[in-house]
C-alpha cells in the first residue's frame, strides 16, 4: 500500500496495513546494510535535524546513521529543556529549522504531544523519536520487525511487556502496534505502574511475572527508569529484580525458544540477569541492527510522502 | 490507454531470447565471469530466462541477481506517486565479473543510469552491458543497450507493455496508446 | 433614557414569568411590564421572536487586572461579558497583587469605577497570596466591599485554617466559594486520570482529588454552620455528596461550567490546549451527571470560570500550558445549544442558573426583571447560529474550547443599568 504521512508520530493512527508497509519496507533497507558500501542515495541533497531535547544516546546515533546511509545530511541539536530555563518555544524552534530548509526533523522531548504539537506548525516532515510517555514509534516498529524476522508472523503471537508501563512510551506504542497486528499482548508490572484503561486499549494485565512469561513467544524488558523522579512510585532495584526480573530460572519455566527483546540500555541486574542479556533467546542486538533499517524505511517514507504532497499542489 | 498493436508473440519472444543469449555468450567468449542482473520487475524475469536459455546452449549455470533501483531514480523516473521500495539480491561477487544488466524496455534511458549508480555501490564489475527486450527509442542520456530484442519506434504518447508469463499470465509485446 | 422592549418573550422564574410581553425601561430601572406598552420611547429594541431575560451574572470569572493586563483587563473582560449577555460578574482574586488586603481591595475597586463596563463585583482572598497559610481580613475586607472570599485556584489545605475561615466568613456575613482540590492527589495531573490519561500519555487527575474536598469543605460548613459555595463541580461523585448534603439541609450551593456539561476528555486526545483546564474535562459518565445535577437543581447555577491565558502560555507543550479557558462569550450560547435544544433545562430554568441563583447565592438584588430593578436586561436570539471564531472574541485572549464550533443563541442587545451597552 502507499505510505502517505508525511509524519510518523506514533502508531496509536496507523491502520495495519501502514504498519506492515514499513516493516516491508524496512527488510528492503536491511540489504543496504550487508553491502561494502553502506550507501543510497534516496535522501541525497535532504537534511535530516536531529533534535533531542532529552538525553538519548542509542536513539540519536541510530538514526544518525540511517540518515547517512540514505545520503542525507544529518545535523544534531541536543538541548535540555528545564521548567526553569524557559529558552525558545518548541514550535518557534520548529519554525526556524523549517526556515533552513531542513526536510526532516527528527525529535525527542519529554513531554507528550511534544512531535504531535510540532507536526501541526511545521509542513516539514517530523518523526517522533519519543515524546514523554506517550509514544516512541521508531522503537515499536523496530521491536516488532524483529519478532517478524525471528517467528515469521506477528498474527496470533503472545508476547509479554514487563516493566514501568505507565510511563512507557515504547509499552505504549508496542501495544497499539502488536494488536494492530493481531497479536496478544499482556502487560506485566507492580499495579502502581499499570496505566488505567489500559485493557480497553487491548492489552491484559498481571503483576506475576511467572504468568506473563508462561506461554509467551516473546517478552519485551523495558527499562526501569532511575532517572525520573517520582519519589515513592518505584519499588527498591533489588526488590524489583526479585520481582520481576528476567532470570534464567524463570526462563526455563517459559517456552523453550522464547524471544526476549530490551530498548537498552540494559541495567544488567535490574531487568534482568546478565546471564539473560547475554543468552542464546536475547536479540538484543538484533534489534539494534533492525533499527537502522527501520528508521531507514521510516525517513525515507516520510519524505517521499512529503514530497509527492508538495508536487500535487503545483 | 488502449492496445494499438501486437508486436512480438509468444513464441518470437523465446526465439528472441535465446538469439540474445547467443550474442551475449559469443560476445564474452561463454560463461566464464559472466553474471546477469536483472532491473526489476521484468527484467528479473527475462534474466532468468536468459540464465535458462545459456544452460541450454553451454550446460553451465551463471549467477543472477536482483536490481531495485527505486532508491536511485531521479525524479523524472518516478513512474508510481508513491514508490514502493523491494530488496536487491546480488548474493554473489560482482568485482572482476562482466555484468549484463536486463531490461525490458530501454527508453529514455534514466532507469539504467540509475542501475549503473546501484551497481557502483556493489563492486567494480570488469565491465557492464546492456540487454534489452525493446528499444523504443527517446533516450535523454547517452546509453545505448548491447543487446536488443526488437527495435520498436514509437511516438511519445505511446508506450511499449513486455507481458510475461510469470506476472502477466501470457508472453507477449504491445504497443499501447494513451488517449 | 426610555428604552421600550417589545413583543419578546419573557423569562422571569422570580415572578413566574414566561410570555410574550414588553418592557419598559426608564431612568435606568424597569418601569412597567405589560402588553402592548403604548408609552412613547426614545429607542425600541425588537424583541419579536426573540428572549428576553435578565441580565445574567457570572459568578466565577478571572479578569486578571491587576497584574495581567496582557491576558484580560476589566474593560475588556466586561465588554467581552456583556457580549454574552452577562451584565454582572464576580472576579476572582488570584490577580497580581491578589486581594487580599484592603488596599488590594481598593486598588480594584478604583480601577473597576473607572474601566468597568459591566457590574464587577470582588471576591477577596481567604489566605495572604492565596498561600494557604495566614488568613486574611474577612471583616475589613467585607468593609472594603468584597461580597464573597476564596483562594480559588487553590484549596486551603489546612483543616483548622479553613475552619476559622468559615467562622469569620460567617459572622461578617461573607460568602466562601470552595476551589475544591486535594493537591497530593492532584499531583501535577493535567488531564483527567483514566484512558484518555492513559492513551496520551499524560499524568492524570482523579475525580477523587476534587469529591474528597468537596466532602472535606461541606463537613466543616456544617461543623460551623456556614453556608458554603463549591465552584466549577466536574465530577458524579461531587454531585451526589452535594445532593446528599442539600438533602440533610446543609447551606451547600454549587455551580458548574458549561465546558463540564459539554465535554469529556475525549476533547483533549488531540493534546489541544484549549482543552486544558482545572478541573480537568472529565469522563462521560461524569458529563451525564452534571446534566442530570443541572435538570434535577443539586446545582445551583452556571458560571463560565472565565480564565484568559496570552497564546505564549496556551501555544505550548500540553504540560506546560497554563490552565483554563475564557468562557463569557460562550456560555449562554453553550447552554443553549446544549440543554435547552436537548430539553435538559427549559428557559426559566435557564435563567435561574445562570441569573436568578447566582443573585441569591450571593445575595444580590439581581437576576430579575423586578418593577424598580435596575435595568439589567439580554435579549438574545434563541435559533439563530454563530461559529466561534477568534477574530470574533472580544476577550483579549483566544483561548476558548469552542473554537469552531456550531452554536445556537446570539445576544443580540444586552441593557446594562437602563442603556443599551452592547452590541
Amino acid at each position: 500500500m502507499n505510505w502517505v504521512r508525511k509524519d510518523l508520530l506514533g502508531l496509536e493512527d496507523l491502520s495495519k496495513e501502514e504498519i506492515e508497509s514499513i516493516l516491508s519496507t524496512a527488510e528492503s533497507f536491511k540489504e543496504v546494510s550487508t553491502r561494502e558500501i553502506k550507501k543510497v542515495p534516496a535522501l541525497r541533497g535532504k537534511t535530516v535535524l536531529n533534535l533531542f531535547y532529552e538525553p538519548s544516546t542509542r536513539t540519536r546515533v541510530s538514526f544518525e546513521v540511517a540518515a547517512k546511509r540514505l545520503s542525507a545530511d544529518v545535523i544534531n541539536i541536543t538541548t535540555e529543556t528545564s521548567s526553569v530555563k524557559k529558552g525558545e518555544t518548541l514550535i518557534d524552534t520548529g519554525r526556524n529549522l523549517e526556515a533552513l530548509k531542513a526536510d526532516i526533523i527528527v525529535v525527542r522531548h519529554s513531554a507528550s504531544g511534544a512531535a504531535v504539537m510540532l507536526a501541526r506548525h511545521v509542513s516539514i516532515s517530523v518523526v517522533n523519536a519519543g515524546d514523554g510517555w506517550h509514544e516512541h514509534p521508531t522503537q515499536a516498529l523496530l521491536d516488532i520487525y524483529t519478532l517478524k524476522e525471528k517467528l515469521g508472523h506477528v498474527a496470533g503471537l503472545k508476547v509479554s511487556i514487563v516493566g514501568d508501563i505507565a510511563h512507557s512510551r515504547v509499552a505504549r506504542s508496542n501495544i497499539w502496534g502488536l494488536t494492530k497486528l493481531g497479536a496478544q499482548v499482556t502487560v506485566c508490572a507492580p499495579r502502581l505502574l499499570i496505566p488505567p484503561g489500559i485493557e480497553q486499549i487491548g492489552a491484559r494485565v498481571t503483576d506475576d511475572i511467572d504468568a506473563a512469561l508462561k506461554d509467551a513467544d516473546a517478552v519485551n524488558v523495558l527499562r526501569m527508569q532511575f532517572e525520573r523522579d517520582e519519589g515513592n512510585a518505584f519499588p527498591n532495584p533489588l526488590e524489583y529484580f526479585k520481582q520481576f526480573g528476567i532470570t534464567r530460572e524463570r526462563l526455563e519455566k517459559a517456552k523453550k525458544n522464547i524471544i526476549v527483546m530490551h530498548p537498552g540500555p540494559i541495567n544488567r541486574g535490574i531487568e534482568m540477569s546478565s546471564e539473560v542479556a547475554d543468552c542464546p533467546n536475547s536479540v538484543i542486538l538484533e534489534q539494534v541492527t533492525n533499527g537502522i533499517a527501520v528508521r531507514m524505511a521510516v525517513l525515507f517514507l516520510v519524505s517521499q510522502a512529503h514530497d509527492t504532497k508538495n508536487e500535487d499542489t503545483h | 490507454m488502449r492496445e494499438k498493436a501486437k508486436i512480438l508473440d509468444k513464441d518470437t519472444i523465446s526465439r528472441t531470447l535465446m538469439r540474445i543469449a547467443h550474442e551475449i555468450l559469443e560476445k564474452n567468449k561463454g560463461t566464464e565471469n559472466l553474471c546477469l542482473v536483472g532491473i526489476r520487475n521484468r527484467g528479473v524475469y527475462l534474466a532468468q530466462r536468459l540464465a535458462a536459455c545459456i544452460q541450454k546452449i553451454e550446460a553451465q549455470d551463471v549467477p543472477v541477481g536482483i536490481l531495485d533501483i527505486t532508491l536511485y531514480r531521479d525524479d523524472l523516473t518516478l513512474i508510481a506517486a508513491h514508490p514502493v521500495v523491494h530488496k536487491t539480491e546480488i548474493n554473489f561477487d560482482m568485482n572482476g565479473k562482466n555484468l549484463v544488466l536486463v531490461d525490458d524496455v530501454l527508453y529514455t534511458g534514466r532507469t539504467v543510469r540509475a542501475a549503473l549508480d546501484a551497481l557502483i555501490d556493489f563492486g567494480r564489475p570488469n565491465s557492464v552491458q546492456l540487454a534489452v527486450m525493446v528499444d523504443r527509442g527517446h533516450r535523454e542520456l547517452p546509453v545505448r543497450a548491447d543487446y536488443v530484442g526488437k527495435n520498436i519506434p514509437t511516438a511519445v504518447n505511446e508506450t511499449i507493455e513486455v507481458r510475461l508469463a510469470e506476472v502477466d499470465g501470457l508472453d507477449e509485446v504491445v504497443i499501447m496508446q494513451k488517449d | 433614557m426610555k428604552i421600550l422592549i417589545k413583543n419578546g418573550r419573557v423569562i422571569d422564574p422570580a415572578h413566574n414569568i414566561d410570555e410574550i410581553t414588553d418592557i419598559l425601561v426608564e431612568n435606568g430601572l424597569i418601569s412597567k411590564i405589560a402588553k402592548n406598552i403604548r408609552n412613547s420611547a426614545d429607542k425600541i429594541v425588537d424583541a419579536q421572536d426573540k428572549i428576553v431575560m435578565p441580565g445574567l451574572v457570572d459568578m466565577h470569572v478571572h479578569l486578571r487586572e491587576p497584574g495581567r493586563e496582557d491576558k484580560e483587563t476589566i474593560a475588556t473582560g466586561t465588554q467581552a461579558a456583556l457580549k454574552g449577555g452577562v451584565t454582572t460578574v464576580l472576579a476572582m482574586p488570584n490577580t497580581q497583587p491578589a486581594i487580599d488586603s484592603v488596599e488590594n481591595a481598593a486598588l480594584i475597586k478604583r480601577i473597576i469605577q473607572n474601566t468597568a463596563k459591566a457590574n464587577v463585583l470582588i471576591t477577596g482572598a481567604i489566605t495572604k497570596g492565596r498561600l494557604g497559610q495566614e488568613l486574611t481580613d474577612i471583616a475589613a475586607l467585607k468593609k472594603e466591599g468584597v461580597v464573597a472570599v476564596s483562594d480559588d485556584g487553590a484549596s486551603v489545605d489546612n483543616e483548622g485554617l479553613f475552619q476559622e475561615a468559615l467562622r469569620q466568613a460567617k459572622e461578617n456575613k461573607v460568602l466562601v466559594i470552595s476551589h475544591c482540590e486535594d493537591k497530593t492527589l492532584s499531583r501535577g495531573g493535567v488531564v483527567n486520570l483514566g484512558l484518555t490519561s492513559t492513551r496520551l500519555g499524560l499524568r492524570g487527575i482523579p475525580n477523587a482529588s476534587e469529591y474528597k474536598r468537596v466532602e472535606r469543605d461541606i463537613q466543616l460548613a456544617e461543623k460551623i454552620g456556614a453556608a458554603i459555595h463549591i465552584a466549577h463541580v466536574s465530577c458524579q461523585e461531587s454531585v451526589e455528596i452535594i445532593a446528599q448534603a442539600k438533602k440533610r439541609g446543609i447551606r451547600v450551593t454549587c455551580d458548574t461550567c458549561p465546558h463540564y456539561f459539554t465535554l469529556n476528555e475525549e476533547a483533549v486526545l488531540s493534546y489541544d490546549t484549549n482543552m486544558k483546564m482545572n478541573p480537568p474535562l472529565r469522563s462521560k459518565d461524569d458529563v451525564a451527571a452534571i446534566r442530570q445535577g443541572l435538570k434535577n437543581g443539586t446545582i445551583d447555577a452556571i458560571s463560565s470560570d472565565h480564565a484568559p491565558h496570552t497564546e505564549n502560555e496556551k501555544d505550548i507543550e500540553f504540560e506546560r500550558a497554563e490552565f483554563g479557558v475564557i468562557g463569557l462569550e460562550t456560555e449562554l450560547a453553550v447552554t443553549i445549544t446544549e440543554l435547552v435544544q436537548s430539553g435538559i433545562l427549559d428557559w426559566s430554568a435557564v435563567v435561574q442558573k445562570m441569573a436568578l441563583n447566582p443573585a441569591k447565592i450571593l445575595g444580590l438584588g439581581k437576576g430579575t426583571l423586578s418593577i424598580g430593578s435596575d435595568a439589567d436586561i439580554t435579549v438574545v436570539s434563541a435559533e439563530e447560529e454563530w461559529i466561534v471564531k477568534k477574530e470574533n472574541l472580544l476577550s483579549r485572549s483566544k483561548n476558548s474550547a469552542f473554537l469552531g464550533c456550531n452554536l445556537k443563541g446570539v445576544v443580540e442587545d444586552t441593557l446594562y443599568g437602563g442603556e443599551v451597552v452592547y452590541p
